[in-house]
């Protein structure tokens, strides 16, 4: 059997629109081989049939007809390529602020956010905006393309301040030892083959950092394991067994659990898979426990091994907010938290975000695109860990109750912003 | 942020893509009240209703899987459709294109025209008599520029259509099933999944498959520089000379508009092999109605389309 053994990392383009974010990705893909011949020739033809030169690169995953004729995104676009090691899933976002939503859609599942940034425009607002967004989502790891050096004569003062710039701005948002590359995505230029004009820079092409870059569990070694229970399954024979994705930590039969809310503890006697049963199951897999008690446990409950989660119905959470409609204090929404929906409600706002200064200042109301904070209250417990230790068991959508559009991402707990 | 000291390393690409494969079916079968499973009798829908067996194994699958058909089929794919259905225990449901021809809710395209589009009527209708909320799709998002936009839990709206510049947002694995009445959603558990992981996955999980995906004999002609078979689907133009060649399909369609490829890969590693090495795409090799315009998949979803 031919079985490869490559894991598997994600990762989300982030910055401002006109960048290049999406020419970056054409160009990474171009240059490794994995567009095929007929998609590459179709660019082309696409290209040629609105009058923008020889190959616009940013038309391979700006596919749909209204971006290819505004030239920029409006959604994220998924694409797939593969290293001897490693399967990258790519979500090339939009850099409009109108279209923050579908960043915050690509960059949620992300590990590695790759931020592009016009060297010669410098550090812009929107760029900051994903910046923080990234950060806020628990994206672990950042790379930098500072692109279009091409268009400042490979000028390394330049390229060397927007480096500063960026990494002071990353470090204040929490991430660290952020590495910035001088690329030309039009040309090619330190993407998957190192440049050939920059003699000053000896550092990775962006494929090499990507390939080389850590990937992170959902949720952290100091919390628990956690399973939120998806289905109930019955076994032949009589028996339950409960079915759902393994979300940080790890498990092994012989454990110590926690029912939540319940707050039933019972021993896990089985861990039982799609293939076989194991003897340690971690973050990302779907699995079906076996419990040594009988509980009265369904779908919305949560698995779990100490250090237990918070049960709750008040916390603070930070709040991405996408909708035209303003948020307000006494709003009603249903609450998605891991397999639990509940209806909630906007006790209090505690303050928005301020993107130059990473402050938080007095609100009444978030407007689209608004980061901030608020306690919720909900109608049924929920079991929550900080948004920082677990992105499963932290994290929440809001969603209209009569139009079922999601139109907040939830985080428990406050960023770890240094000037918060 | 480095608030973890774990790492992922232990779990390895393929076992990430069935872990979540199966939550989302898990998923949506929780939220949705009525989920159907798209199944056309290819290798997309054969991982699906395999992903699906496992899902809620030892128990059955808690829902039904609908064929739309078109009329225009391959003897075997018939053939292996009622066989998959039997061996997965799952309740198996047809709707014709050709009764929708018959009740005139579509144009009769004649006997060689092209029926693919008009399944969407098809498909919609079914959806509509059986009030699905749900229905799961083998489409993946490295098949064509429109779907590589689109959620795993796409939004149709009462009329069937999709609203590419209007999507949802999609935050984590926050799949969120509600729909009002009329309105169901696409869902896509295999969006993340390559050709190549899906042939990779088949020989792991020994899945059958139609035998039309191995290398046979067959009379064939070029049209539009894709190899088309002879059939009772397709009229030869003047200058089409069928010919007897060795090849495979790389996906299983409409039998008058799906194109063979020339191939001697009658094993799962000989297609695994010839599926790293290609340089055209699956789409590219083997779609006709994909060629009419820059944008036809992304019109035939709007309309509601698989």
């Amino acid at each position: 059997m031919t079985r490869t053994v490559q894991d598997l990392m994600r990762f989300a383009t982030v910055g401002s629109v006109d960048d290049g974010k999406s020419t970056l990705i054409g160009r990474l893909l171009v240059d490794t081989r994995q567009l095929f011949d007929d998609q590459l020739d179709a660019v082309v033809q696409a290209s040629a049939k609105r009058g923008v030169g020889d190959l616009d690169l940013s038309f391979v995953t700006d596919g749909l007809r209204a971006e290819r004729e505004q030239g920029i995104t409006i959604d994220v676009a998924y694409r797939y390529s593969s290293s001897p090691s490693r399967k990258f899933v790519i979500a090339d976002c939009p850099g409009h602020v109108q279209y923050t939503r579908n960043m915050a859609t690509g960059a949620s599942t992300a590990d590695v956010a790759l931020v592009v940034i016009d060297v010669v425009a410098g550090l812009k607002e929107q760029t900051r905006r994903h910046l923080c967004i990234a950060a806020l989502l628990g994206v672990r790891h950042v790379i930098v393309a500072a692109n279009k050096m091409d268009t400042c004569g490979w000028d390394q003062e330049i390229f060397e301040r927007v480096a500063a710039d960026v990494r002071a701005f990353s470090e204040t948002v929490g991430f660290h030892e952020v590495l910035v590359i001088p690329v030309s995505a039009l040309h090619g230029d330190n993407v998957v083959d190192p440049s050939a004009v920059a003699a000053w820079y000896n550092g990775p092409t962006v494929l090499s950092a990507l390939e080389n870059a850590p990937l992170g569990s959902r949720g952290s070694a100091d919390t628990g394991a956690r399973l939120p229970i998806q289905w109930v399954l019955r076994q032949n024979g009589g028996g339950r067994t409960y079915a759902g994705m393994v979300a940080g930590g790890t498990l092994r039969p012989g454990d110590t659990v926690t029912l939540l809310p319940q707050n039933v503890t019972t021993t896990l006697r089985a861990i039982h898979t799609l293939r076989e049963d194991l003897t340690e199951a971690f973050d990302s897999m779907s699995v079906d426990l076996d419990l040594a008690d009988e509980t009265d446990a369904g779908r919305g409950d949560l698995i779990a091994t100490a250090p237990l989660p918070r049960v709750a119905t008040e916390f603070e959470a930070t709040l991405c907010w996408f909708s035209d409609a303003p948020l307000r204090p006494g709003s009603r929404w249903r609450l998605k938290h891991t397999t639990r929906s509940t209806p909630a409600r906007i006790e209090s706002i505690g303050g928005l975000l301020a993107l130059d200064s990473l402050t938080s200042g007095p609100a009444d109301s978030f407007a689209n695109n608004d980061i901030g904070f608020v306690t919720i209250r909900t109608a049924q417990p929920i079991c929550i860990d900080d948004y920082l230790d677990n992105r499963v068991t932290g994290s929440f959508v809001l969603v209209d109750e009569v139009s079922n559009i999601t139109v907040a991402a939830g985080m428990i707990g406050r960023p770890h912003f240094s000037t918060l | 942020m480095s608030t973890s000291n774990n790492t992922r390393d232990e779990i390895h690409s393929l076992d990430y893509l069935e872990s979540h494969a199966v939550f989302i079916l898990r998923e949506v079968a929780a939220e949705c009240e009525r989920p159907v499973l798209l199944f056309s009798g290819g290798k997309d829908s054969a991982v699906l209703l395999h992903l699906a067996s496992k899902a809620f194994a030892p128990q059955g699958i808690p829902f039904p899987i609908l064929h739309v058909d078109t009329g225009h089929n391959f003897p075997e794919v018939l053939a292996y459709r009622d066989a998959q259905a039997a061996r997965y225990g799952a309740q198996l449901l047809v709707a014709r294109v050709q009764d929708s021809i018959d009740q005139g809710k579509v144009p009769n395209p004649g006997p060689f025209g092209m029926r693919n589009r008009l399944q969407t009527v098809t498909l919609l209708d079914a959806i509509t008599e059986n009030k699905f909320d749900a229905a799961f799709g083998g489409a993946r998002r490295d098949e064509d520029k429109a779907r590589a936009k689109e959620r795993v839990l796409s939004f149709r709206d009462s009329f069937g259509q999709w609203d590419p510049r209007q999507q949802r947002p999609e935050l984590w694995h926050l799949y969120q099933g509600k729909v009002n009445s009329g309105e169901h959603l696409r869902a896509f558990p295999l969006s993340d999944w390559t050709e190549l992981d899906v042939w990779t996955y088949i020989q792991q999980e020994n899945i059958i498959l139609p035998e039309i995906y191995f290398a046979h004999e067959r009379d064939v002609f070029l049209r539009d520089s894709m190899w088309l078979s002879t059939n009772e689907f397709v009229e030869l133009r003047a200058d089409e000379v069928p010919e007897r060649r060795t090849v495979r399909y790389r996906t299983v369609g409409d039998a008058s508009c799906t194109g063979a490829v020339l191939s001697t890969a009658s094993t799962l590693s000989e297609i695994i092999t010839e599926v790293s090495t290609t340089n055209v795409s699956e789409r590219g090799a083997t779609r006709a109605d994909d060629k009419f315009s820059e944008t036809a998949m992304e019109d035939r979803k709007r309309e509601g389309y698989f």
